[in-house]
């Protein structure tokens, strides 16, 4: 015979009605529903007025944003613009670095120079640690053909609200259909800076393609190359990528496809993303 | 600084700002506010943690200097600004004003933890880190909210609401 569980605390009445009660006191909570009718009534009124505030102006939701707070952002992007132009050249930068990688690739001759120049940031642990990593994680779940994603592209919103949450950090599904690849869904993956998602992508020829993102901890050696960085490229792994650090996230693009092909999709899943 | 990353944001800060002010101007306002700031304070915002629950965080701040500057006399809610198809479909539009005038009579401290729990879905200690104040004070609160505001539309749902409906 279990003993019957201490009767719930008024906060624990309210973690119930909010969905914050922790698993262990359900029992609890639901024994003095049943026991207690004016336990119920209060809880039941408590719902209704949740309810109730949550219709009040439920309509804004899914209202288009007004033009003058859209103004206020395009406002501000000119204006961080104008006064400091450090940003625009800082945008130049990475794309000649962009185009510096691409016509590396075009150039054999020239493979001697970027390795040198990413070098640096090769020698950073968590970098090197989070491209093998995904590395690794493309190759164990693209071949799969029951169970690729843990949630399939059908629930895209739910998929990108899941990993946001678990990533703590709002993420974006980048469109590749220009380049001919639509989504299959994502998962979440255990990383050695906390969690990582991957997005998985397909062509009509069933060709996948993984995008893999996740924090990267500016340990205090390696702070600089992991803030920030332009492409890279990386061939030692499992299959080829591209990878970017992006205000302390890493993303890598991996996929078995010609490097010139891989580069196309980065630019475009690192354009939509930024 | 990624503007596109706060558009998201954007719906909930105004449903959120509309139950708190009661009015649709001072609302929009306040998200105008919100966002303006956040834009110029981008820098403060931490990488990785919860931009929503920042922006809330922002919001918050500017709301409450707000009610220090121009204390309310008494909250009242301009009938005008709740027009009938601002409220949801199928909900009896006499009951989305009640609801709105009684929230506006509750203080503002006990409304801004009641609607952060409710609209926004934050975990308690999210809401005490929003508003900088610890969890019990978020929980206690909340009960008193939920309880005030049962009891203020018990009495809003007595058969006689007099000069609630203002007739143009």
């Amino acid at each position: 015979m279990n003993r019957p569980p201490l009767p719930p605390t008024d906060d624990e009445l309210h973690a119930w009605v909010d969905g914050q009660l922790p698993p262990e006191r359900r029992e609890a909570v639901e024994d003095a529903l049943a026991r207690d009718p004016a336990v119920a009534a209060r809880v039941a009124a408590w719902h209704a007025q949740r309810d109730a505030l949550r219709r009040l102006h439920g309509g804004l939701l899914d209202e288009p944003v007004p033009a003058p707070l859209m103004g206020v952002l395009e406002r501000r992007r000119a204006e961080a613009g104008r006064s400091a132009p450090w940003l625009r050249w800082g945008g130049m930068a990475a794309g000649l670095l962009v185009a510096f990688a691409a016509g590396w690739l075009g150039n054999a001759q020239w493979s001697g120079a970027p390795h040198a120049a990413g070098a640096s940031l090769a020698r950073a642990p968590a970098v090197r640690e989070f491209v093998r990593d995904a590395s690794v994680a493309h190759v164990v779940y693209t071949p799969e053909k029951r169970h690729p994603v843990e949630v399939a592209a059908a629930e895209q919103q739910h998929l990108v609200q899941w990993l946001s949450k678990r990533l703590d950090h709002p993420l974006k599904v980048p469109d590749l259909s220009s380049l001919g690849y639509t989504l299959v869904g994502g998962r979440l993956l255990p990383g050695e800076t906390g969690a990582r998602a991957q997005f998985m992508f397909e062509d009509a020829a069933g060709e996948r393609i993984t995008l893999y993102i996740g924090t990267l901890d500016a340990q205090a050696a390696d702070a600089a190359a992991s803030r920030e960085t332009a492409f890279r490229f990386a061939s030692d792994g499992a299959v080829p990528s591209f990878y970017w650090v992006d205000r302390g996230f890493g993303y890598a693009v991996a996929g078995r496809l010609p490097r010139d092909a891989l580069l196309r999709l980065a630019t475009l899943a690192y354009r939509e993303l930024s | 600084m990624d503007a596109r990353l706060l558009v998201e944001h954007i719906p909930s800060l105004r449903r959120y700002a509309r139950a708190l002010t009661g009015n649709a101007w001072a609302a929009d306002d306040l998200v105008q506010d919100t966002l303006e700031r956040a834009c110029g304070k981008w820098r403060l915002w931490v990488v990785g943690t919860d931009l929503r629950a920042w922006l809330f965080t922002v919001m918050h701040n500017l709301f409450a200097s707000q009610v220090r500057r121009r204390p309310p006399p008494h909250a009242v809610v301009p009938l005008d600004d709740v027009a009938p198809e601002q409220l949801q479909g199928g909900v009896d539009p006499g009951l989305g004003l009640d609801l709105q005038r009684c929230l506006m009579q509750l203080p503002e401290e006990q409304r801004a933890v009641l609607l952060l729990v409710t609209l926004e879905d934050l975990s308690y200690a999210e809401v005490a880190k929003v508003l900088g104040i610890p969890t019990g004070t978020v929980m206690s609160r909340l009960s008193r909210a939920r309880l005030r505001l049962q009891e203020l539309m018990d009495g809003a749902a007595a058969p006689n609401r007099p000069g609630l409906r203002r007739l143009k």
